[in-house]
């Protein structure tokens, strides 16, 4: 393991058997071993000695926030990315949680590897992988080969210029350097050159593989509505089945909520089963929310989300 | 008898068999990513990925299904009928772990207490062409699930991927039937013992590892066990699991109706939504998910067992590789074992 990644997760071992030993909090949310390769797994550790447990690595793609709603009674300790971050003050705006209920352990990001993308590389199925640095070895059966690092990370990871998390109570690692790798979403480029009807394609391609799962609501830490839309069946705004436009008013709906409250850290897409493309969409809007508002979510605590404010000075050019 | 089937003519097979069948097979909806769906066009068939992330108890309980339409024409109301199977039915290509949880799923469908018209007719005028699984992955634990690789129990003809060539059995009445179909010609011994080598190493791969016996004592003692508490931690509450697991049979019937007609529907339905046990008071029996993870797996390996003799999962590993949170059941099944 790279000398910089170890020394984070050593840092994070130690911070989180200190709050729990000074039980500055009842449980500390981080990355563990999972089980399979080129995979981490939420954790939760309540004793010092569990500690140990915690990782970190390219494969920690978990948007932690999404679990707070479900300890609110539960002083938090919670590992944090810069898109997690994020999160958690979009989610502070919103009253989400008790100011004192969290301590948020702080962890400059570099860039999160696409598990998806590296094993679509390979026919056969790896069954080990390790991080070296730059570089992401896996083996199968009968190969190993060393990859590249940064040809398989996640489209949202790439257009990053927010690794170095804010407003932290603690930084594990020094800030790193904000440049994204491509200037744009390649996939929001690609369907911002699109036509009209060649985008509605595309959605209704993506969208008619849904299987309304919510694997994507339920990892997106901002989806925390009381009822959701489409659970609400007075009044019932949507059937439950499958037909497309049910699948496409989801979709739309479940991006159009998250416009100027969506951190772009990609949650939804890496947790959808049948691989629908879902950043295309909100990250198209989180470029409209920072041209037409100059807003990014989470950036400044202080600057109030556009979509939920009301001043009768508000300009109107945008509307045609 | 042991027949093959050159790859050459696979095309023309399929198509011959759409001639007499409506044919369900694996199709590819993106890279990586498929489904069972009904066949327009032979091209469509995709067997390269070995089991696509959708089980293939759609082809039987479809995730949506009408159960009939109606419609009030001024005095009179017309009901119209959507349970009849007009046209007999092939389902290729599914993999012996997917075709051992429709004998699990006819338990419940086609038991002894109820008979489920729209899910038996449709499982009476199918054949089913399964495929040996020669590529299992790490994920597989049919070998600890009274399963296999290459588990021939419950389809009617069976094919083995010899690389030019399907090594095709036929195994029942059903599969008989296509004893002498013109795609087919006698297989000869060197194939036959290529077929199973095929065979014998795939099922080196799966061996049983996972400690299922007696798991149904263990959880009868577990009930309130803290254990609970510990295990839903990660889960998010979505529905990946139990949507993607062939066995899982929960549905929901609703009623879509505008003005004067409509349909009544039975979508798939999940225990781990908070809306499944959600009553019209508002109280919830099941509040957290605690008690709705608990649910999950007491259906499958102590419920189940006590209803019908048998664990209600087959071991196909797709609840571990869709997990977004990656829960892993196999973990799970050890813990519950050794607390």
């Amino acid at each position: 393991m790279e000398q910089r990644q170890k020394a984070i997760q050593d840092k994070i071992r130690e911070k989180a058997r200190e709050l729990l030993s000074k039980k500055a909090v009842d449980l500390v949310i981080g990355f563990g071993e999972g089980t399979l390769p080129l995979r981490a797994t939420p954790i939760f550790i309540r004793t010092p000695e569990e500690a140990d447990r915690l990782i970190w690595n390219s494969f920690c793609e978990h948007n932690l926030a999404t679990y707070l709603h479900k300890f609110s009674q539960f002083k938090v300790g919670l590992v944090v990315k810069g898109c997690d971050a994020r999160s958690i003050i979009a989610l502070g705006r919103e009253k989400r949680f008790k100011p004192d209920q969290l301590f948020l352990i702080g962890v400059p990001c570099q860039r999160m590897v696409d598990r998806r993308k590296v094993k679509k590389a390979f026919k056969e199925e790896i069954l080990r992988a390790s991080e070296q640095g730059d570089e992401i070895t896996v083996e199968g059966e009968d190969f190993k080969k060393v990859l590249k690092r940064e040809d398989f990370l996640y489209p949202s990871c790439q257009v990053c210029i927010h690794r170095t998390p804010i407003k932290t109570n603690v930084l594990l690692g020094d800030p790193v350097e904000e440049s994204p790798l491509v200037e744009m979403h390649p996939e929001v480029k690609e369907f911002e050159e699109k036509s009209p009807e060649e985008r509605w394609r595309y959605f209704e391609k993506e969208a008619g593989r849904c299987i309304r799962c919510y694997a994507c609501r339920e990892a997106c830490p901002m989806c925390n509505c009381m009822e959701c839309f489409v659970d609400s069946s007075n009044p019932k705004w949507i059937d439950k089945g499958l037909s497309p436009s049910d699948l496409e008013f989801f979709h739309i709906v479940r991006t159009y909520h998250q416009s100027g409250r969506c951190s772009g850290c990609g949650a939804c897409e890496r947790a959808c089963p049948m691989e629908i493309k879902l950043t295309y969409l909100t990250q198209k809007l989180n470029r409209d929310v920072k041209e037409l508002f100059g807003f990014e979510t989470g950036v400044d605590p202080d600057a109030p989300p556009p979509l939920s404010t009301y001043d009768t000075e508000d300009r109107q050019e945008f509307i045609k | 008898m042991k027949l093959k089937l050159d790859k050459k003519n696979f095309r023309p097979f399929l198509q011959s068999l759409m001639d007499e069948y409506d044919l369900f097979a694996p199709v590819q909806l993106a890279e990586g990513v498929s489904v069972y769906k009904k066949i327009d066009q032979p091209e469509e068939v995709d067997l390269s990925i070995a089991n696509p992330q959708k089980p293939a108890k759609e082809i039987f309980f479809p995730q949506s299904e009408t159960m009939f339409r109606y419609e009030k024409a001024g005095k009179e109301n017309r009901v119209t009928s959507t349970e009849e199977v007009k046209r007999k039915r092939v389902l290729l290509g599914a993999r012996p772990c997917d075709i051992q949880a429709f004998s699990l799923m006819d338990q419940v469908f086609a038991g002894k207490e109820y008979t489920d018209t729209y899910f038996v007719n449709k499982r009476k005028a199918t054949t089913i062409i399964g495929m040996g699984c020669d590529h299992p992955l790490s994920t597989c634990f049919c070998s600890s699930l009274n399963g296999g690789p290459f588990h021939r129990e419950g389809s009617d003809l069976f094919l083995i991927d010899m690389g030019e060539s399907y090594l095709v059995e036929l195994l029942t009445d059903k599969g008989m039937a296509f004893q002498k179909n013109k795609f087919f010609e006698e297989a000869n011994d060197k194939e036959i013992s290529l077929a199973k080598g095929v065979e014998g190493k795939a099922t080196e791969k799966v061996k049983a590892s996972i400690p299922v016996d007696g798991i149904e004592k263990r959880l009868d003692q577990m009930a309130e066990s803290p254990y609970w508490e510990r295990v839903q931690e990660k889960c998010l509450g979505c529905r990946v699991c139990t949507y993607l697991c062939p066995t899982c049979h929960c549905f929901d019937i609703m009623d879509e109706a505008v003005t004067n007609k409509g349909r009544r529907v039975r979508n798939w339905d999940s225990c781990l939504s908070s809306l499944y046990s959600q009553e019209t008071s508002g109280h919830n029996p099941r509040p957290t998910n605690r008690e709705r993870t608990r649910q999950r797996l007491m259906h499958k390996f102590n419920y189940f067992p006590k209803n019908f003799d048998r664990i209600a999962c087959v071991g196909c590993g797709r609840c571990i590789l869709y997990c977004p949170a990656h829960f892993d059941i196999r973990q799970t099944i050890k813990e519950i074992q050794r607390d």
